[in-house]
């Protein structure tokens, strides 16, 4: 053991929490970042990903095929939610909270009753290489890929296309974006579908390397949640900052204690944070900037 | 009633429905009747009453926090299984002579409420609100779950207690009251269902009063307008940490209780769906009135069990789609809704009698 294989082991951790935690995060904190909407109904969104994924792929479509398919279904369901339920609660936050734990709440019931308590999982693919002593999954590095790649096309999303210039304009002045002429109900419907479909994207991604259960969406859930709090409001400015900040404290808690004072570490950091910084990283960069 | 002492005053008031010789005749009656209910059943529907009384609790606290607080709290089941564990703790190690069972009670609501005014130091002085309020509260909440669950093995043990993990404890002696001539134990029937009832008494008039007292209202005012509170004098995260913790005291109370009838915890009963099931009784109830809480839960419990008892699978998605509906339809409440419509028919009647 030289100090090469230690470095590269805490990087391997580092990557791992950081991929987690933004990959669960970002779904959520598009629509909380633009809408203002807390989405208790997020794990119930990446379960349905996960799911799907794992079903398409049984049938025989391969792995990165069936991802997809996961994130398109996710963000189907997404409009379908929004058009049903949350379009009507855009005034009232805290109902917002509660009408999407009921869903979650259907979501999960409904997912055992019609799928059963479990469900056959995928494979983890391209298998492992060495460093050292440890041998890691290479599916690791493509989860941290993927995650940098999310966060890249959310930036092209939102800065270079004409949807992204509308998005933002809907959520700095809704009325004025209107009176301009920008159908601001479609956006924000738009805008929730790409929320739940990036859910969608990571159940997906993250189905070949878990067990398939109707809660499973929980074990994403406290995890996004505390990043999009210490993050706040701004994908880019919030979440990004916010996963690499958590994947520290939790990568270095795990190693040292294990993986549950990995989770208490970042439910401490968040409390502090929040005490520190009310409005959360983005807030406290946009402060600074303007 | 201008011969009753101040605060007995303030059993009526703006913050609470109700008022009136009509409405405490009426309350009198289902008192009466409950009081009574014991010597018409068996032990075993008493025992289920109890059940339902004990939920009660956490019901209220909920109603204080969200309803009249403005303040969305997920964590009412941390409390809820803070103050179990604790009594669990405490019973084990030091048994149930000399009335010890009470002082484990008085204990472990201390031990949830000194819980909540940590965490709602930091929250409320940190001056979260809103939304992140109910996610923070909400993460701690399965946090707490998590490390309960994995608490299995043999070193995660208090004293004698052992933690037990994802099974949790039991065996916990039940609430004693010591009494010349042999204790009276308090068995999950008829016992404790007047010892809850009349708990439950004390802590619905309790509440009453503490509501349509000064302290009531500043606290309606920050829900309709903190920085109108605030412009006016108040500390508003004074006030705030004050309902948090008197929340966080009665969730306990409902913990407590919840060991004590059952005579065991587990980590679930702080799972996402426990945490979810007060939030839809007091919803449909009424959130921002008391008396609705207390009949929405009541009646919801009540309705839960008779779905469970013919489709169990079902009964959970019931409650959410009762939960979206009512936050869709009727975002005061179905109970408080009923209420309100009785009391304008009532007093249009009144009207049309002068």
């Amino acid at each position: 053991m030289d100090i090469a294989t230690h470095i590269f082991s805490a990087l391997y951790q580092f990557g791992d929490a950081f991929a987690f935690l933004v990959l669960s995060a970002c779904g959520l904190a598009v629509i909380f970042g633009m809408m203002g909407v807390i989405n208790l109904a997020h794990g119930e969104f990446i379960m349905c990903g996960a799911y799907v994924t794992a079903s398409t792929a049984h049938v025989g479509l391969p792995l990165p095929l069936a991802i997809m398919a996961g994130a398109i279904v996710a963000a189907l369901v997404g409009a379908l939610v929004e058009l049903v339920v949350i379009r009507h609660l855009y005034d009232r936050p805290l109902d917002t909270i509660v009408a999407t734990w009921g869903l979650s709440l259907i979501a999960t019931q409904g997912t055992l009753i019609l799928v059963g308590s479990s469900m056959a999982g995928v494979g983890t693919p391209f298998g492992s290489f060495q460093v050292g002593e440890y041998s890691y999954s290479i599916y690791r590095l493509v989860l941290f890929a993927s995650a940098l790649g999310v966060l890249g096309g959310l930036y092209m999303l939102f800065n270079w296309t004409r949807f992204g210039v509308l998005a933002r304009a809907t959520i700095q002045v809704p009325h004025m974006a209107a009176a301009l002429g920008v159908d601001t109900r479609l956006i924000y419907s738009l805008t929730f579908a790409c929320g739940a479909g990036l859910a969608g994207l990571a159940g997906g991604l993250y189905a070949p390397t878990m067990t398939l259960v109707p809660t499973m969406g929980a074990t994403f859930i406290m995890e996004a949640f505390v990043t999009v709090v210490i993050g706040g409001a701004d994908v880019f400015l919030g979440t990004a900052p916010a996963g690499a900040v958590l994947a520290v404290v939790k990568s270095v808690m795990t190693s040292w204690q294990g993986q549950l004072f990995g989770q208490i570490g970042l439910l401490v950091a968040v409390i502090i944070v929040v005490r520190v910084l009310p409005k959360g990283i983005s807030g406290f960069l946009l402060r600074e900037r303007t | 009633m201008n011969g009753l002492p101040g605060f007995l005053r303030l059993l009526e008031g703006p913050q609470t429905v109700g008022r009136g010789p009509a409405f405490w005749i009426v309350f009198a009656i289902v008192f009466a009747m409950a009081c009574a209910y014991p010597l018409f059943s068996d032990g075993y529907t008493v025992g289920n009453t109890v059940y339902f009384f004990v939920w009660v609790f956490i019901a209220l606290s909920l109603c204080l926090i969200w309803g009249y607080g403005g303040s969305l709290s997920f964590g009412q089941t941390a409390f809820f299984g803070i103050a179990g564990y604790s009594y669990g703790i405490l019973t084990l190690n030091f048994g149930s002579a000399y009335g010890f069972t009470l002082v484990a009670l008085v204990l472990a609501i201390a031990i949830a409420a000194l819980f909540a005014l940590l965490l709602g130091y930091f929250m409320f002085f940190g001056r979260i609100a809103g939304v992140f309020l109910g996610i923070v509260t909400l993460a701690v909440t399965l946090m707490l779950e998590r490390f309960m669950a994995q608490t299995a093995g043999p070193e995660w043990r208090i004293g004698v207690a052992r933690l037990n993990g994802f099974n949790g404890m039991s065996a916990m002696p039940p609430l004693t009251i010591p009494w010349p001539g042999g204790d009276i134990v308090l068995f999950a029937d008829i016992g404790l269902y007047y010892a809850v009832l009349g708990l439950l008494l004390l802590v619905y008039l309790g509440l009453r009063i503490l509501m349509n007292s000064a302290f009531g209202n500043v606290i309606v005012a920050i829900r309709e307008n903190p920085e109108r509170a605030e412009m006016l004098g108040y500390d508003v995260r004074k006030y705030q940490l004050i309902t948090f913790v008197i929340g966080a005291a009665l969730a306990g109370i409902s913990g407590v209780l919840y060991t004590v009838w059952g005579q065991y915890i587990t980590p679930s009963s702080m799972g996402m769906t426990a945490a979810a099931l007060p939030l839809i009784w007091v919803a449909v109830g009424g959130r921002s009135d008391l008396t609705s809480t207390l009949i929405g839960t009541l009646v919801v419990l009540a309705a839960f069990q008779a779905l469970t008892i013919y489709g169990s699978q079902y009964a959970l998605v019931f409650m959410g789609v009762l939960l979206v509906l009512t936050v869709l339809i009727a975002p005061n409440g179905l109970v408080l809704g009923v209420m309100n419509l009785i009391s304008r028919l009532a007093t249009r009647r009144s009207k049309g009698d002068v």
